[in-house]
């Protein structure tokens, strides 16, 4: 594409686009987000293509691989535009039938449309679908809806006019209020006020100054940032661009993880497009205005999403963190004035100029306006990229949206802000979703994961296992967090095997607050968390575990292996092969399990053919 | 370096190559053992040797960074290398029942290579497909919705 040189030629580009569209009869949307991809989406697009050239149809139907829908438990999915059909669970396959069925005799392939679970009905259009009714997609706006690596599709949604507005009619005192009035807060983790963090960097003075995106989503279980950089990286690259004209820097950097190779494939090729078209680089829109981003790859360490931390991994150092102040503000990258923002929070900002502050910050709640992104994972039916206003509350994330529990089993606890949150309950589930109220009860937004747990999972277990991931990713440089953590995670091991006491409950929860009280970052001040929250709601679990049960039955040590007599044939398998000679019995006359020789190893229901051992 | 075989020789070239062509050595250590690890498959001591040399920085920077991260490894990987998902999605899906089953089917810890070479086993944080927990990958090939009884034959394709 050509350079755009003025304001009013992006604006030609903007409607040549839509008209483009408008003409374009039929186009087939196809999930290219990481889920949909590892079943094989990219065969799917390839399938559809060969049938339409098969037809002599590749020109009146465009396939179009854009990135997630969000419904990533029915994927892969297909969409077809102008109808808004949406198939669910899509296989390459079945593209012959999609061409031959849908597109040349206009009928509807029913066996991929989405069947609603509770009436067993057909439903084609996702508006009409539980998992999107309540949802309003400001951050994933474009995702699912445009071609990531084609410029012109995000040109053709208003893209790079926010920042045409931003350089051409406001001063960066005005695109700083604007930004601090619509209310929004960092979408990381901590709910920072965005505006007032850019006006912090602005008030520095130094030759130069940088914009950082902080992509490096390290909560095990949460893919929010990476399905913006996949289905809509433009919106990130707009939105440093706007930062840096309202902060005053001309260069960013985006730190990525290395795991996410996808989302740097696309966000690396936004990077050469805004720059092919002038959108980055010196003098932008005719304007004295110059900027430009560059990439920095992570490499695996949970830390470096605290700002300090990231920025000496991204001057190739170690990413261990340091006190604040000075904050990054005053003396960042190399020593400069720096402003640290994650993806989610940069994917809110050209909507605001587009629709304006107050328009964004009439969604949400009184404190915390506009919406999150969820990433709704675990035992639920519907697991998926979610976004809802703030103020939503969990009841309808996890029944309404979500689907309810899986295999129709009892909902215990949903967690959220992964290994620095808490556990939210039942008591819980009419508490609107905010920053605060997350706090409040103990938990924390984080930057989105959600993972929802049922009967079936071990409260002990599940922080432990946090724990485990603390341990190994703390930096090392604090005494409370690298010996603090260790520590922690060893109580919840002799909890969870049985050799635990009711001073191992304690401890932790002395433990657990000296180590809020004196770490020296993020990361170490909010490792205790999972322990807390999962104590203060079912203490009762870990109590029982003391007492040598674990009442979910998750614990195997904990847990004793039986015969039933009634399904045991007497083959003798099972006593030939306990290691420990545990089992007795003679031939065609069932076994039985002597309790305290039995070393719980669980040979003998691997090897058993009746199902007759059980462990409860 | 006491190396260099002409293989090896033309993995330190290119590395050399793609040293000489940063804008600046100033912080690219990061970048540097990235690209090292693409050619070689892991950081060998006599590799961060040559990077120390290359980049004008003390090799126990070198080590340090390379020790830090989780993604830099010093043990070369199996022909195949399998990573089990141990997100927090995947884990309360059962995925500790699977990477069990590895442990015992390979005979050999996440961390640890089989002495055939073939397989080298790892746990990871989440790799973002959720929606098919658990998820386990041979190589770059992600297989969703895995149970222990998968894993016989997932390890049998790789033939």
């Amino acid at each position: 594409m050509e350079k755009i040189k003025t304001v009013e030629e992006l604006k030609a580009i903007c409607l040549a686009r839509q008209e483009e569209e408008k003409k374009e009869s039929v186009s087939i949307l196809v999930c290219g987000g990481t889920g949909c991809q590892s079943s094989d989406s990219q065969k799917i697009v390839e399938n559809l293509q060969a049938e339409l050239a098969e037809r002599g149809l590749e020109d009146m139907v465009e396939v179009v691989r854009t990135g997630c829908f969000g419904f990533c438990e029915k994927g892969p999915i297909v969409k077809i535009l102008p109808d808004n059909t949406f198939y669910t669970q899509v296989k390459p396959e079945d593209a012959q039938e999609i061409v031959e069925s849908h597109i040349m005799n206009n009928e509807k392939v029913q066996r991929l449309l989405y069947q609603d679970p509770k009436t067993g009905e057909h439903i084609s259009d996702s508006k009409h679908m539980d998992f999107y009714k309540k949802q309003q997609r400001v951050a994933l706006r474009n995702c699912g809806y445009i071609d990531p690596e084609n410029i012109k599709d995000y040109i053709g949604q208003e893209g790079y006019q926010a920042l045409a507005k931003c350089i051409t009619r406001m001063t960066p005192e005005e695109v700083i209020e604007e930004v601090k009035k619509s209310g929004l807060r960092g979408r990381g983790g901590a709910g920072f006020p965005t505006g007032l963090k850019w006006q912090f960097a602005r008030g520095y003075q130094a030759e130069q100054k940088y914009v950082v995106c902080n992509a490096d989503e390290g909560d095990p279980g949460a893919f929010m940032d990476r399905s913006i950089l996949e289905g809509d990286p433009h919106s990130i690259v707009e939105a440093m661009a706007i930062c840096g004209y309202a902060i005053g820097a001309s260069e960013g950097r985006v730190y990525i993880r290395a795991e996410y190779p996808l989302a740097i494939k696309r966000l690396e090729k936004a990077i050469e497009s805004a720059r092919e078209c002038g959108l980055l680089g010196e003098h932008i829109l005719g304007t004295d205005f110059c900027f430009d981003i560059q990439i920095s790859f992570g490499a695996g360490a949970f830390v470096c999403g605290e700002e300090t931390a990231l920025i000496h991994s991204m001057e190739g150092n170690r990413g261990e963190p340091t006190t604040k102040p000075p904050f990054p503000a005053e003396s960042g990258y190399w020593g400069k004035p720096t402003n640290v923002n994650n993806v989610e929070t940069f994917a809110n900002v050209p909507v605001i100029f587009l629709k304006g502050a107050d328009w964004f910050s009439s969604i949400g709640t009184e404190k915390s306006k506009g919406t999150k992104v969820f990433a709704l994972a675990g035992k639920i039916n519907n697991v998926g990229l979610i976004e809802v206003p703030m103020g939503t509350t969990l009841r309808e994330v996890i029944f309404d949206i979500g689907g309810g529990i899986k295999s129709g089993k009892e909902f215990k606890a949903a967690q959220t802000g992964g290994p620095s949150g808490g556990c939210l309950t039942e008591k819980d589930l009419d508490t609107p979703i905010d920053f605060d109220s997350l706090v409040a009860k103990g938990s924390m937004m984080g930057s989105g994961g959600l993972i929802v747990m049922d009967e079936d999972d071990c409260m002990p277990s599940v922080a432990r296992f946090y724990l485990e991931f603390t341990e190994e990713e703390s930096c090392g440089k604090c005494t409370p967090c690298r010996v603090g953590t260790k520590r922690l995670s060893e109580l919840l091991k002799d909890i969870t095997q049985g050799k635990g006491t009711m001073e191992h409950i304690a401890e932790l929860k002395r433990l657990s607050q000296v180590i809020k009280d004196t770490a020296l970052c993020g990361l170490g001040q909010t490792a205790p968390n999972p322990v807390l929250s999962t104590l203060a709601a079912f203490e009762d679990e870990y109590i029982a575990h003391v007492n040598g049960r674990c009442p979910a039955g998750k614990c195997t040590a904990l847990l004793k292996f039986y015969i039933d007599p009634e399904k045991c044939k007497g083959c003798t398998l099972c006593a030939r092969n306990c290691p420990v000679n545990a089992i007795e019995g003679t031939v065609r006359n069932p076994h039985s399990i002597l309790q305290d020789k039995c070393i719980k190893c669980g040979t003998c229901m691997d090897k058993c053919k009746f199902g007759a051992i059980v462990k409860k | 370096m006491g190396c260099c075989s002409g293989a090896d020789q033309e993995k330190y070239d290119e590395l050399k190559r793609f040293i000489d062509a940063l804008p600046t050595k100033q912080g690219e250590l990061i970048r540097v053992l990235h690209r090292a690890q693409g050619i070689f498959g892991y950081l060998p001591r006599e590799v961060q040797v040559f990077v120390a040399r290359e980049l004008e920085v003390p090799v126990s920077k070198v080590y340090g960074v390379v020790s830090f991260y989780s993604y830099f490894t010093m043990k070369p990987k199996g022909k195949y290398e399998i990573s089990v998902c141990m997100g927090t999605a995947c884990y309360v899906r059962g995925a500790e029942n699977v990477l069990e089953e590895l442990r015992k089917k390979l005979a050999i810890e996440p961390g640890e290579t089989t002495p055939d070479g073939k397989f080298s086993l790892r746990s990871l944080r989440c790799v973002g497909a959720c929606g098919l927990a658990p998820v386990m990958m041979v190589g770059d090939k992600v297989y969703g919705r895995v149970t222990p009884d998968m894993v016989d034959s997932i390890l049998a394709e790789c033939e």
